[in-house]
C-alpha cells in the first residue's frame, strides 16, 4: 500500500473543496481500502466525510429520501424502508455480507468499483484501471462478466444490487459540487465503457453524492428482488433482478424491471416492462415479456450461460413480487 | 486403567484458550527487533528473470534488504525427502537461479523494518522477465502423461497399473455398462491461518516459530537446505489455524524467512497473503478420470475400469492415492487401474483433506449410482450386492469392514426409505428435491512414534510430543489418551506438542495422528504407570516410548475405515440454484476416543465436500498460468448459508488389530463420499448428470435440462 494521509471533514463545503483539489473522499472504506492494499489504488491524501450530516433516512410526502451516508445495515432495518419500498431493503440484504452492510455507505456503494479480477490485479491488463492497457478478460476468466452494454475495451458488470432496485425504481440523485448542487436520475450515473472504460460515471469534478430519493408509486409494495449465485450468500450476481409491478383489477397497470450482473451498468429493461402493460400477470405473460430481455447482448467465451439464465431469473421475479417478501 | 475417560464427549481443552485469543499461532510470537518480509511473486507463467531493478527499491524508507537470485546466498539444499515429499523429483529451490517454473513463484524478498514499508518496497520492485508461454491444462492438447516414477514397480504403494482378472475383455462381454469420464477441478485449500513463519538466528542456531503439519520435518528440511545439522534447528508451532494438508510440506516461504533473517542479522517475520496462498503452497490437483463398469442383469459387477489422470509440476511427480480404493470397494473378479500424472508448468501440488480418495471415489461413485439407475436397482441394494468378504485387491481379510453396517444406519437416520427413485420425482413446492448416496472409505495408517510421559510430585502429569493439532482436537483426545492411561483425571494433565525438540511423531495428516501419536503416549503412560506401581515413591518418574504397528497384523489384514453419506438437496428448476439441504453421514472408524470430536471433525469435512461439489475451483489463465480467482471473494467455499444440518454417527466397531487403541482415523474419510452423494443427488433432482466438478448454476440450467 501506497502511504496516504488522511483528514477528517464536518462541512459538506470543505468536502467539495477537497474533492475539487484531486483529494480522494472515504466514506465506509469497503471498496478503496481494499483497492489500496493491491495498489489498484493508489491515493496519496484521504478525506474521511463520515462526519457529514448525510445519514438520514426519511420520508418526504410519499418518496423516501436516503442521506449518502446513511449505511447499508440502517437502510435494511429502517421501517419505512421495509414498508414503502421494500425492494430497497431486499437488495441490500442480498447486496452484502452483516460486515459488510455495517460499513459501507449508499454513496458508495454507488461508486464501488466493479469486480473484474484482472482489473484488481496490477500486473494484468486492464483497460479500467491502465487506459490502452487491453482487456485481459476477453481471452481469459468472463464467466462473471457482462453480455449488455460491453465493448471490446471492457466487459465489466457493474457490482452494485441496490443500485439494480434504485434504477428500476426511477430513483434520482441530488449532487453538489463547486458549482452548485443539482438532481438526475440514478440512471445517469453510470457511463457505458465505449473505448473510455476508466471513466465510469457522470459526476463532475468535486461532485458529491448527498442523498437518493425513491419515488413511492403503486408498484412499491410488490416488488422483489431475486439474485441467482453459486453460493447462498457473499457473493456477487451471476444475475439479478429487480421487478415491480402495479396491478389493478388483475390487470397489470405498471411495471418495472433493472437487471444486474449482465451490464456494464444497472440494466433498465423498458421493452420487457412495456410489453406487460395491459396483460394478466401470470407465468406465460412473464415469459413471453422476458423474451426480449436478452436481444442485442453479446456473450463471452465463458459466460454463455448468461443468456440462458437471464430469462428465467426476470421471470421469477415477477412472480415473487405476487409473494409475500 | 480403564477410568472410562476414553470415548468421553470432553469440550476441547484447548477451546478457552482458542476462543480468548491466548492461544499462540506462529505468527504471534513477535521477536524483539523483528523486521518483515514480503516476496515478490513471479507474474509470468514460465520463462526467466532477465532483471531486478533493485537499486531504487534498496533506498526506500526502511528497507534492510533485496534479495534475488542475483544477490541471495547460495544455499546447501542437502538430499532430503520425507513420505510427504514426492519421492521423484527434487523440491524447487528458492532464488537460487533465473527460471520461473510458474506464475508466483518467488523471484525476490524484500525486508523491511514495518510490514507498511515492507509490502510497499515489495510492489514497487520492478523484475522483467524473459517470459515464455506455460501449459497448464492437463486435458489440453500439449498435454503429455507420464508414468509415474515411484508406481512403476508392482509392490509400489501407489502402483501406476494394477490389475486381477481380465476387465477389459470382461466389459466388453458385460450386459450392462456404464463408461464415463469425471473432471474434477483443481482446488487450493485456503485455511483461515495463513502460512506464516518467524526466523530467528542465534550464530549457527535457527529457531522457527511456523505453521507446520510436521514440526520435525520442517526442522529436518530447513537443516537439510541450509547445510545444518537437524539439532541446530528448532520448529515452534503450538496451534494451527486449519491447514487440511497445505502445511504438511515445507515450502519456500520459511526458506525465505530464514534466509532473510540470516542476511539482515535479526529476527524477520513473513506472513503469505491469501493470494500467495495460491501459488506456492500447494493444491489438490485436477483429476480427469475414466470409471468404466460391467455388470450382470442382476447387478453383479464383473468389470471395473479406473484409468486416472492427475496434474503436478514440471519439477517433481505429486502421486495421490487416486485408484486405490477402487481395488477393494466392491467385489469383482476383473479390475484394472491406471494412474498417470501430467506434468505442467505450476508449483507442485500436496495433499489436500481426503487426497486421492476424495478424487477417485467421486468417479467410482458416481459411476455405481449411474449403473444402479440402468439396472433399475436401488444404489444401496447395488452395493449390497456387491459387498466383498475381502480384500480382493490384496486378497487380505480387512481388519474391519462396517459398510454395510453404516449404510444401515445412515438410511435409518436420514430417511432413505422415503426416496421415490425416479428422477425429478420429489418435489418441496417449486423445488425439486434430490437424494443421493455414495461409500466413502480412507486407509487406517499408523506410523512409528515417540511420547514422552513425566509424573510429578503433586501427582499431576506433563506428555510432551512433536505432533500437531490442526483443529481435530488432537489437544484434547491426547490427553484422554494420557488421563484414562495414568489413572488421572484430564484435569491433572498437561499435554504439550508442536516443538520439535518433543519426541518425534508423524506427519498431522493422512488420519494417523491418533493411531500413531495415541499409541506412543499409551506406550508411554504405561511405562510411566508400571513403574510407579513398583511402589517407587520418588518423583519424577519419566518414561519415554515408541509404538509401531505390530507388525504380523499389518502383514494379515487390510486395514480401512469406511463410512455411508446421504445428502439431500435442491434445486431451483427456474434458475438452477443447488442449495445442500442435509447431510447424514454414517462411519465405521474403529473406537471413537471423543464423539463431539469426532462429530465436529465429520462436520467440517461434509462442509470441505460441499465446497468441493459446488464451489470450488482454481481457474488458470491459459495465457500465463495466473491463479485468477485467488480471493476469497471469486474463489467460493461454503459459507454459513450453505451449510444447513449435518449430522455424523458411529457404528459400533471393536477393531484389534490395527493399534492398542483401536482406533482408524477419521480426518479425511470426513470428506470423502460428500461430492458423490451430491452429485448423485444432483441427478436424482434433475435428472441430468453432471461429471464435472464443482457442479454449478450453469450446468443444471444450459440446455434445458432441467
Amino acid at each position: 500500500m501506497f502511504p496516504f494521509t488522511i483528514e477528517k471533514v464536518t462541512s459538506v463545503e470543505a468536502a467539495i473543496a477537497a474533492a475539487s483539489s484531486g483529494r480522494r473522499l472515504i466514506a465506509g472504506g469497503t471498496t478503496l481500502i481494499d483497492l489500496m492494499r493491491e495498489e489498484v489504488e493508489q491515493p496519496q491524501q484521504l478525506v474521511d466525510i463520515n462526519a457529514l450530516p448525510m445519514s438520514e433516512i426519511r420520508i418526504d410526502r410519499s418518496d423516501l429520501v436516503i442521506g449518502a451516508l446513511a449505511r447499508m445495515a440502517d437502510v435494511a432495518a429502517h421501517p419505512d424502508v421495509q414498508r414503502l419500498q421494500p425492494l430497497i431493503a431486499e437488495s441490500l440484504i442480498e447486496g452484502a455480507s452483516p460486515q459488510l452492510r455495517n460499513m459501507a455507505s449508499i454513496g458508495g456503494n454507488l461508486l464501488q468499483r466493479v469486480r473484474c479480477p484482472y482489473f484488481r490485479m496490477v500486473d494484468a491488463a486492464c483497460n479500467k484501471r491502465n487506459p490502452r492497457s487491453g482487456c485481459a478478460a476477453l481471452g481469459g476468466l468472463n464467466a462473471g462478466h457482462a453480455i449488455l452494454g460491453t465493448s471490446d475495451h471492457c466487459v465489466a458488470t457493474h457490482p452494485s444490487d441496490v443500485a439494480v432496485a434504485l434504477v428500476a425504481l426511477d430513483a434520482t440523485m441530488r449532487v453538489k459540487g463547486p458549482k452548485g448542487e443539482r438532481t438526475f436520475p440514478v440512471e445517469e450515473l453510470f457511463r457505458l465503457p465505449g473505448d473510455t472504460p476508466h471513466l465510469e460515471h457522470t459526476l463532475l469534478p468535486g461532485e458529491l453524492i448527498v442523498e437518493v430519493r425513491i419515488p413511492w408509486g403503486p408498484h412499491s409494495r410488490r416488488a422483489r428482488y431475486l439474485k441467482v449465485r453459486d453460493r447462498a450468500s457473499y457473493e456477487f450476481a451471476l444475475v439479478s433482478a429487480a421487478a415491480a409491478l402495479d396491478v389493478a383489477e388483475g390487470v397489470i397497470r405498471g411495471a418495472r424491471l433493472a437487471v444486474g450482473g449482465v451490464g456494464t451498468r444497472p440494466w433498465r429493461m423498458r421493452a420487457v416492462e412495456a410489453a406487460l402493460i395491459g396483460k394478466v400477470p401470470d407465468r406465460r405473460v412473464f415469459q413471453a415479456a422476458a423474451r426480449s430481455a436478452v436481444e442485442g447482448a453479446r456473450p463471452l467465451s465463458g459466460n454463455h450461460y448468461k443468456l440462458e439464465l437471464l430469462p428465467p431469473t426476470i421471470v421469477r421475479a415477477f412472480e415473487m413480487t405476487g409473494e409475500i417478501a | 486403567m480403564t477410568t472410562g475417560i476414553i470415548g468421553q464427549p470432553l469440550p476441547r481443552v484447548d477451546g478457552r484458550a482458542k476462543v480468548t485469543g491466548a492461544a499462540r499461532y506462529a505468527a504471534d510470537f513477535n521477536q524483539p527487533g523483528q523486521a518483515y518480509a514480503v516476496i515478490v511473486s513471479a507474474t509470468v507463467g514460465l520463462g526467466r528473470v532477465a532483471g531486478v531493478d533493485s537499486a531504487a527499491v534498496e533506498k526506500m524508507p526502511g528497507v534492510l534488504a533485496v534479495l534475488s537470485h542475483l544477490n541471495a546466498p547460495r544455499l546447501a539444499y542437502g538430499p532430503h525427502k520425507s513420505y510427504i515429499d514426492p519421492a521423484t523429483g527434487e523440491r524447487l529451490h528458492v532464488l537460487q537461479d533465473e527460471r520461473v517454473r510458474f506464475h508466483g513463484q518467488p523471484v525476490a524478498v524484500v525486508v523491511a523494518t514495518t510490514i507498511a514499508q515492507a509490502e510497499r518496497a515489495a510492489a514497487a520492485l520492478r523484475v522483467s522477465y524473459n517470459a515464455e508461454r506455460p501449459v497448464v491444462d492437463c486435458a489440453g492438447p500439449e498435454a503429455r502423461a507420464i508414468v509415474p516414477e515411484a508406481g512403476r514397480q508392482p509392490d509400489a504403494r501407489l502402483p501406476a497399473d494394477k490389475a486381477r482378472g481380465d476387465a477389459d475383455r470382461a466389459l466388453a462381454e458385460a450386459p450392462v455398462k456404464v463408461d464415463e469420464t469425471y473432471d474434477i477441478a483443481r482446488e487450493n485449500h485456503n485455511p483461515m491461518e495463513p502460512h506464516a513463519t518467524i526466523a530467528s538466528w542465534s550464530g549457527d542456531r535457527l529457531t522457527l516459530w511456523s505453521k507446520s503439519q510436521v514440526v520435525v520435518n520442517e526442522q529436518a528440511e530447513i537443516a537439510a537446505i541450509f547445510g545444518l545439522p537437524p539439532e541446530s534447528v528448532t520448529v515452534i508451532c503450538p496451534f494451527i489455524g486449519g491447514a487440511f494438508g497445505t502445511s504438511l510440506r515445507t515450502w519456500p516461504h520459511v526458506t525465505l524467512a530464514a534466509m532473510a533473517a540470516r542476511h539482515v542479522g535479526r529476527p524477520v517475520k513473513l506472513v503469505l497473503t491469501r493470494k500467495q496462498m495460491f501459488f506456492t503452497t500447494g493444491h489438490r490437483p485436477r483429476t480427469v478420470q475414466r470409471i468404466a463398469l460391467g455388470a450382470t442383469a442382476d447387478g453383479k459387477l464383473t468389470s471395473v475400469v479406473h484409468e486416472g489422470t492427475g496434474e503436478t509440476s514440471r519439477y517433481e511427480e505429486f502421486m495421490e492415492a487416486l485408484t486405490s480404493v477402487t481395488t477393494f470397494l466392491y467385489s469383482c473378479p476383473n479390475v484394472r487401474t491406471r494412474y498417470r500424472l501430467v506434468p505442467l508448468d505450476t508449483g507442485t501440488p500436496n495433499h489436500m483433506r481426503g487426497p486421492g480418495e476424495a478424487s477417485g471415489v467421486f468417479a467410482l461413485e458416481c459411476a455405481m449410482d449411474e449403473l444402479a439407475y440402468k439396472l433399475r436397482l436401488d444404489p444401496i441394494d447395488l452395493r449390497r450386492r456387491n459387498e466383498p468378504a475381502t480384500d480382493q485387491g490384496e486378497n487380505k481379510p480387512f481388519s474391519s469392514r462396517s459398510l454395510m453396517k453404516c449404510y444401515d444406519l445412515g438410511a435409518e437416520r436420514f430417511g432413505w426409505s422415503r426416496r421415490t427413485p425416479e428422477p425429478r420425482s420429489m418435489r418441496d413446492g417449486r423445488l425439486l428435491i434430490g437424494m443421493g448416496v455414495a461409500s466413502a472409505s480412507y486407509p487406517a495408517f499408523h506410523a512409528p512414534a515417540t511420547a514422552r510421559a513425566r509424573l510429578l510430585p503433586d501427582g499431576t502429569a506433563e506428555v510432551e510430543i512433536a505432533a500437531s493439532d490442526m483443529g481435530p482436537g488432537t489437544y484434547t483426545s491426547m490427553t484422554q489418551v494420557a488421563a484414562e492411561t495414568l489413572g488421572l483425571s484430564v484435569e491433572r494433565v498437561r499435554f504439550s506438542l508442536g516443538r520439535s525438540d518433543y519426541p518425534p511423531a508423524p506427519s498431522h495428516g493422512g488420519s494417523w495422528t491418533m493411531a500413531s501419536v495415541g499409541s506412543a503416549i499409551r506406550a508411554a503412560c504405561i511405562a510411566v504407570r508400571e513403574e510407579a506401581a513398583k511402589g517407587r515413591k520418588d518423583r519424577p518418574i519419566e518414561a519415554t516410548a515408541s509404538s509401531q504397528r505390530d507388525p504380523e497384523a499389518a502383514a494379515r489384514f487390510s486395514m480401512h475405515s469406511f463410512g455411508a453419506v446421504f445428502v439431500e438437496i435442491a434445486i431451483d428448476p427456474d434458475v438452477g440454484t443447488i442449495r445442500v439441504r442435509r447431510a447424514v453421514g454414517a462411519y465405521g472408524i474403529g473406537r471413537v476416543v471423543n464423539p463431539r470430536l469426532a462429530s465436529s471433525q465429520c462436520t467440517g469435512g461434509m462442509v470441505g465436500g460441499i465446497g468441493m461439489a459446488l464451489m470450488e475451483r482454481t481457474v488458470l489463465d491459459a495465457r500465463d498460468g495466473r491463479p485468477v480467482n485467488a480471493h476469497m471473494a471469486d474463489y467460493l467455499m461454503p459459507v454459513n448459508l450453505d451449510i444447513p444440518q449435518l449430522e455424523a454417527h458411529f457404528v459400533a466397531e471393536t477393531d484389534p488389530h490395527v493399534n492398542a487403541l483401536g482406533v482408524k482415523g477419521l480426518g479425511e474419510i470426513a470428506l470423502v463420499g460428500i461430492a458423490p452423494a451430491i452429485a448423485n443427488a444432483v441427478f436424482h433432482a434433475a435428472g441430468k448428470r453432471v461429471r464435472t466438478l464443482p457442479i454449478r448454476i450453469e450446468d443444471v440450467l444450459t440446455r434445458r435440462s432441467v
